[in-house]
């Protein structure tokens, strides 16, 4: 390698550091990608993301978790669009966890595709200059009468070679500057914006596929793990002769409480989670030790413990809501005027919505092999992770075991579902104490009671809300208090506005304040933080507010935009009146908003913004004498620039709409002295196939940078069925889950 | 601990299992066949579906002891055959998305479709109503078991030798 390559290796190491991974460098593949590659050994790379065979096979490493979102294909689909690949071509594999090649390997707050989207491009546009300078050396003409199509490089004479052809000759051009790379006019693009199916569906279909669950490693045990029911209490003693004398039991034993391997600060980049005690139950297979598990007798030290309740957080909410006050948020103009004009008329109106569960289908476990250290070998610790950033493992490990960050591997693999809860790794932290102690490889386990009492749930909360319409029914005053919860005096993650709601932004006689109560219960990011029960608040009232004023809802939600206008110019965090008008506008065309319907159906409108994305959604509701309802039909129009792969993408919207139907008709966590009431599915239900609408999904393909979709399709779902119920009958309903209010969905 | 003979995926097979244990843990534990998935461990979820004797059965539940006849996996159910229409649908129709509850979703489907070869949404909403998707794939769960029925039909009439001339 030249000198002056080196260089440009060491420029590329420091932009890695700002540009989230970017590495040109061409290095071998590592132990590691060598062993994965199997029979790909050989191939040349072109990059650490691009690998290409002589036969002509394109590998692409995809470098995030894959939890349903989708990003395993996605990812790849750009780099190989840029180099002017066929995807008939290409081979993806997840890569190995590292962080010096990669960069951040994580997945959350919709925010890998925008995270990611340039560096991919410039990944494939790299590897197709290498791919033309090679070509251009072969067949001694210009690089500018070449072209890469369909992973051939094309002269303009029709001369061409493959990539497979060019293979090892392109692996020794120079690595182009990145910040000179040209990319592909959309227009001509041939894989972005097509459907295309996600990678692993074969292995999936024929039951092949590797979760988290599957791991096996030789020697291995397995293990299951106790809490006390009321977070916070610690094991004094249990029945351990009895445990240790059942069959297929090998040990037991209490694991004290550890809060180093770093405070549970629920962002999503940073949710490492302290090691709750309990009992570990390490055995021969995973039955007998959940067998075991529900033989314990466990005596606990719960003098400390969560009191949380839930109906005495509810009576607590209605008297903060009586009164005025709190933190004030914004407060832009004379609100207390307007509500107290005569001649305008008010509202106010108190919401509540519960805490949620994340129930992924693969309940929360982790492989951990603990090697102790003898002479120069230091301790080791390998470790099997379905997390959506495997590798805040290592600092874990590190800060809980000292076991040095570079001796822990960790394998990040795929998910069964994720939705926030896989961002916070307490169970990796059980089973890397658990193989710690036994000194052989335990895959611990988790049972749905176990996922369901130790989840990170979706806050609760209240807001209380007021109106006043003036005569002409136009909005005088909004004035919104938030009621919500807080750890250690500090809001938890998704509690309060987040800054993106149209109180906080658009609205010009907006008051908002705050008041947090406390809770101990553990709290952390549910599908749309914070955008999931706001929508509900936010959408229902301003159908409310239409309703008080006489008016249609689409013309008085499209007034409430106002002009057309981007709240903080080129920021894609914030609110475009504009893009918010058009996907309503498109949504009630599709929808043929204010059509004839039957008696006992309606429809109902709601848009949210988050995300950096713009949706609007219609909700066709049908309601039976007996208050069943069916919801017949989602319209959802979405702006999220243009799509990647427009088969994930509607996977992405319909799920979206289902899991949000799902949580808003018949899911709530509740607590009890501290204790969650909810243990299994059959007291935590999860919606079922008949009730599933027709999902009618319609993109807006706007020239804004593309951003992520696992998220910002759930928010407006919840309002838009409320606001359909309340067009059929005549109900407003404020609280949710629609069980508790009298509301069965079928 | 006791030993069984159980017959899996058209191989017999000896397992030493506690009879109490649930034939899921033997399948994925014991026999390392890892496609069938713990979900609920209480016949709530169908995450952990396979045929017994053809039916679609809850292995979570289901003590080996209590095991009546031959037992197929996901990782059986194409037999020699590459893949049952149901695999083929489920890739032609981007089915999954995290795909974890996909193998027990293509076993109820399966056990369906062996009995009923024409199912309309109704009974597929019935046939499919033990098996969770939090992901919210119904919808092309529907589309590809009816996308799979055609097949389905056109395969077992090719046998009966109902049909002549196709390929023609």
């Amino acid at each position: 390698m030249k000198i002056s390559q080196i260089n440009r290796r060491n420029f590329l190491k420091v932009s890695a550091l700002t540009g989230g991974g970017l590495m040109l460098e061409m290095t071998l593949p590592s132990a590691l990608v060598a062993q994965e590659l199997g029979t790909l050994i050989g191939s040349k790379e072109l990059n650490v993301y691009v690998q290409i065979a002589s036969d002509g096979t394109i590998t692409i490493y995809s470098a995030n978790a894959e939890m349903g979102q989708g990003i395993k294909t996605s990812l790849p689909m750009i780099i190989a669009e840029e180099m002017g690949a066929k995807w008939e071509d290409v081979v993806v594999l997840q890569a190995p966890i590292d962080s010096s090649k990669f960069g951040l390997q994580g997945a959350g707050g919709s925010t890998t595709i925008p995270r990611s989207f340039d560096l991919m491009r410039k990944m494939g546009a790299s590897a197709r200059e290498m791919l033309v300078g090679a070509a251009s050396e072969s067949m001694e003409v210009k690089r500018q009468d070449l072209q890469a199509i369909d992973s051939r490089v094309v002269h303009i004479s029709g001369q061409s070679l493959s990539f497979g052809e060019l293979a090892a000759l392109a692996v020794r051009q120079p690595v182009p500057d990145p910040e000179n790379l040209s990319f592909k006019d959309p227009r001509s693009y041939t894989i972005i914006g097509t459907s295309v199916g996600s990678v692993d569906n074969l292995v999936i279909a024929t039951g092949k596929s590797q979760f988290g669950i599957d791991v096996d490693v030789p020697d291995m045990k397995y293990a299951s793990y106790t809490r006390c029911p009321r977070v916070g209490g610690v094991a004094l003693s249990f029945n351990e002769a009895e445990i240790k004398s059942l069959a297929g039991i090998r040990d037991a034993f209490i694991v004290a409480p550890d809060d180093s391997a770093g405070e549970a600060t629920m962002s999503f980049l940073k949710g490492l989670a302290v090691l709750r005690g309990g009992i570990a139950i390490v055995g021969d297979d995973t039955w007998s030790v959940f067998d075991a598990k529900s033989k314990l007798a466990v005596k606990w030290d719960d003098s400390n413990a969560s009191d949380d309740d839930w109906p005495e957080m509810i009576a607590e909410a209605k008297r903060i809501a009586k009164k005025d006050g709190g933190e004030i948020r914004l407060d832009n103009a004379s609100v207390a005027d307007a509500l107290a004009n005569a001649d305008n008329s008010t509202i106010e109106s108190f919401y509540q919505f519960p805490y949620v569960a994340h129930v992924c289908m693969e309940p929360m476990n982790c492989t951990a092999s603990y090697r102790k250290g003898s002479g120069a070998e230091p301790d080791a610790m390998d470790i099997w992770v379905p997390s959506q950033f495997p590798a805040q493992v290592k600092e874990i490990a590190e800060n809980m075991l000292g076991i040095k960050q570079e001796n822990v591997n960790v394998t990040g693999t795929r998910m069964g579902g994720g939705f926030g809860r896989r961002a916070v790794h307490d169970f990796a932290a059980e089973a890397m104490v658990i193989s710690h102690r036994v000194g052989m490889p335990v895959k611990l386990t988790w049972t749905r009671t176990d996922d369901i009492h130790n989840d990170f749930f979706r806050a609760g909360g209240f807001e209380n809300m007021k109106a006043a319409v003036d005569a002409n029914g136009k909005l005088q005053a909004w004035d919104q208090h938030y009621i919500g919860f807080a750890h250690k005096g500090k809001p938890v993650i998704g509690s309060g506005l987040q800054g993106n709601e149209l109180s906080m932004t658009a609205l010009s006689n907006a008051r908002v304040t705050q008041s947090m109560m406390p809770v101990n219960t553990p709290c952390g990011a549910w599908r749309a933080p914070g955008s999931n029960t706001n929508a509900f608040v936010e959408q229902s009232f301003i159908h409310e507010l239409s309703h008080l004023a006489g008016r249609d809802h689409l013309e008085f939600l499209l007034e409430m935009m106002g002009e057309r206008r981007w709240i903080s110019e080129g920021n894609v965090n914030a609110l475009n009146t504009g893009r918010a008008i058009d996907v309503i506008k498109l949504a009630a065309e599709k929808a043929d908003w204010g059509k004839t319907m039957p008696k006992g159906s309606a429809q109902g409108l709601s848009f949210y913004f988050c995300h950096a994305a713009h949706v609007a959604e219609i909700a066709e509701v049908s309601v039976d004498a007996d208050q069943n309802f069916h919801v017949d039909k989602v319209t959802v129009v979405v702006d999220v620039g243009p799509i990647i792969n427009m088969s994930g993408a509607m996977n992405q919207v319909q799920g979206s709409v289902i899991d949000g139907l799902s949580t808003m008709a018949m899911q709530q966590i509740t607590m009890k002295k501290g204790v969650i009431q909810q243990d299994n599915f059959d007291s935590y239900p999860v919606m079922r196939i008949a009730a599933t609408p027709e999902v009618d999904v319609h993109f807006i393909q706007s020239d804004n940078k593309p951003t992520g979709l696992g998220e910002p399709a759930l928010p407006p779902l919840a309002p838009a069925v409320t606001n359909a119920i309340f067009a059929a009958t005549g109900v407003r309903i404020r609280s949710m889950p629609l069980s508790d209010e009298g509301f069965n969905l079928v | 601990m006791s030993k069984y003979t159980l017959e899996i995926n058209g191989e017999k097979t000896d397992v030493d299992a506690s009879p109490e244990m649930p034939l899921l843990w033997v399948l994925r534990d014991k026999l390392k066949l890892t496609g069938t998935k713990f979900g609920c461990g209480i016949a709530q979820c169908g995450a952990c579906t396979v045929h017994i004797n053809g039916v679609a059965m809850r292995s979570c539940v289901l003590p080996v002891s209590a095991v009546s006849g031959p037992v197929t996996t996901i990782e059986g159910l194409a037999g020699n055959d590459g893949l049952h229409p149901l695999q083929s649908a489920w890739i032609e129709h981007d089915v999954p998305q995290c795909g974890y509850c996909q193998a027990g979703q293509i076993m109820s489907a399966a056990a369906l479709l062996s009995t009923n070869s024409q199912p309309n949404d109704d009974e597929i909403d019935k046939a499919m109503a033990g098996n969770y998707c939090r992901c919210g794939t119904y919808i092309r769960v529907r589309k590809a078991i009816h996308s799979a029925a055609l097949f389905y039909n056109a395969d077992t009439s090719a046998d009966q030798g109902l049909v002549e001339g196709v390929g023609e």
